[in-house]
């Protein structure tokens, strides 16, 4: 179990992680810390001035090697799981690997299971669903339609900002994920003159902190779109890519990391490279997951509860 | 007549072969057909090995042997493969003399080079 961070910040740090059977939740507030063990949590519907949203990962519909046979049968997995959700979230977001090599097939496979979920769903691309002759036209002309540059786009729901940022084209070698010039040039502008008081959600497909940098976790020039998210009083930053839950909190910003639905990676530097981790068929099903975010105005919560394919 | 003509070929073959110094051209001769070079393995988001010296006109092949996918990518453009699946390869001939960064364009940290020394 991570460490519970601390602060020095007495106003909107991250103060409880409470965890129970295979979720976690925890809860960020606009001044008081709260505590809410996980049943409360998912007994308890979204107050009527709420919302809830579903991030969803690294779903790689295509991957079928011995650490998951048949990425698109946990993919349809997650989305049953969605489905039978007891409050139906407003929409999803899909923070990319998509597919495993951005292929035709693979991405109206994906489109096609969750689909099925009935939701509007948000992508932001991963390095895998570029891959195509076009370096990433397959994928923007299905999702890319209302984005800019690479597929960055912002869009506004129930008084939160939501941010979509691309940090995995025009990589330079020796290093990690990268927003770019031009991408970080239209953040400024896309922020510039909304209340520090607006909550704000960004999601990206690798982290947009230094998870570990020797596999390349993380992305070179965060610091400068993290500057510009500065003055927010609740900013929430979902990532994947990693294939695991990571989360930090550093002052009013709450990073976290989802599961993949298609295969588990190691814990940074434990194991011999950031492939998939082989884990028997028994195990891999609480090893994959979803997470949903909870958004209550007033109190200003976002609640992130993570739950796996076998919970 | 047809005859005559290959048997030229032939001995001039041969003469070429005895006047060069060494084996390059026999395998310069193979190489069109099936790689013979030195190989560059991927594996485990590695590239091995990390720096291979070759001279002037030698094709170097990867082969990722990872579950992932891979890139080769020169580091100033001069070369770049398609995607690598699993156990595909790429080949590259270096005609010039320097030295060649490379990366995987999927997953920057991953680098190597090719030191090319003149023929």
């Amino acid at each position: 179990m991570p460490d519970h961070p601390q602060g020095d910040d007495r106003r909107g740090f991250l103060k409880c992680m409470a965890w129970a059977g295979t979720g976690a939740l925890w809860t960020v507030s606009g001044g008081i810390a709260s505590s809410i063990s996980l049943d409360r949590a998912l007994a308890k519907p979204a107050a009527a001035t709420g919302f809830t949203f579903l991030q969803i990962s690294d779903s790689h519909v295509g991957f079928a090697k011995p650490a998951n046979p048949d990425a698109a049968a946990t993919y349809r997995q997650a989305v049953a799981k969605i489905k039978a959700m007891p409050i139906k979230p407003d929409f999803i977001i899909h923070t990319g690997d998509v597919t495993q090599l951005s292929k035709d097939q693979e991405f109206d496979d994906a489109e096609q299971i969750i689909g099925e979920a009935g939701l509007t769903v948000f992508h932001v691309p991963g390095e895998h669903d570029m891959l195509d002759e076009g370096a990433g036209k397959a994928y923007l002309d299905r999702f890319g339609k209302a984005t800019k540059g690479a597929g960055w786009y912002s869009f506004d729901h129930r008084g939160v900002h939501f941010i979509a940022l691309v940090n995995v084209v025009n990589l330079k070698a020796g290093g990690m994920g990268s927003l770019g010039p031009d991408q970080l040039e239209w953040l400024e502008k896309d922020l510039a003159g909304r209340p520090a008081s607006t909550p704000i959600v960004v999601f990206a497909h690798i982290p947009l902190w230094t998870v570990y940098a020797d596999w390349g976790w993380g992305t070179d020039d965060a610091a400068q779109a993290l500057a510009y998210l500065k003055r927010f009083g609740s900013v929430t930053v979902l990532n994947g890519h990693i294939h695991q839950i990571t989360r930090k909190v550093e002052g009013h910003v709450a990073f976290h990391t989802a599961r993949s639905t298609a295969f588990p990676q190691p814990v940074g530097g434990q194991g011999p490279s950031p492939g998939p981790l082989k884990v028997s068929p028994e195990q891999l099903p609480a090893m994959l997951g979803v997470t949903s975010a909870t958004f209550v105005r007033g109190a200003e919560p976002i609640a992130l509860v993570d739950s796996t394919l076998a919970s | 007549m047809t005859r005559n003509v290959l048997r030229a070929g032939a001995l001039a073959l041969a003469l070429s072969l005895a006047a060069s110094a060494g084996p390059a051209p026999a395998a310069a001769a193979s190489a069109a057909a099936v790689p013979t070079g030195p190989t560059v393995k991927i594996d485990n988001f590695v590239f091995g090995p990390s720096a291979l010296t070759v001279s002037v006109g030698t094709t170097v092949t990867w082969i990722n042997q990872d579950d992932i996918p891979h890139t080769v990518a020169a580091a100033d453009k001069s070369f770049k493969s398609k995607v690598l699946d699993s156990n595909e390869r790429f080949s590259f001939t270096f005609t010039r003399p320097g030295e060649y960064g490379y990366f995987c364009s999927l997953h920057p940290h991953m680098v190597g080079k090719v030191i090319v020394k003149p023929g």
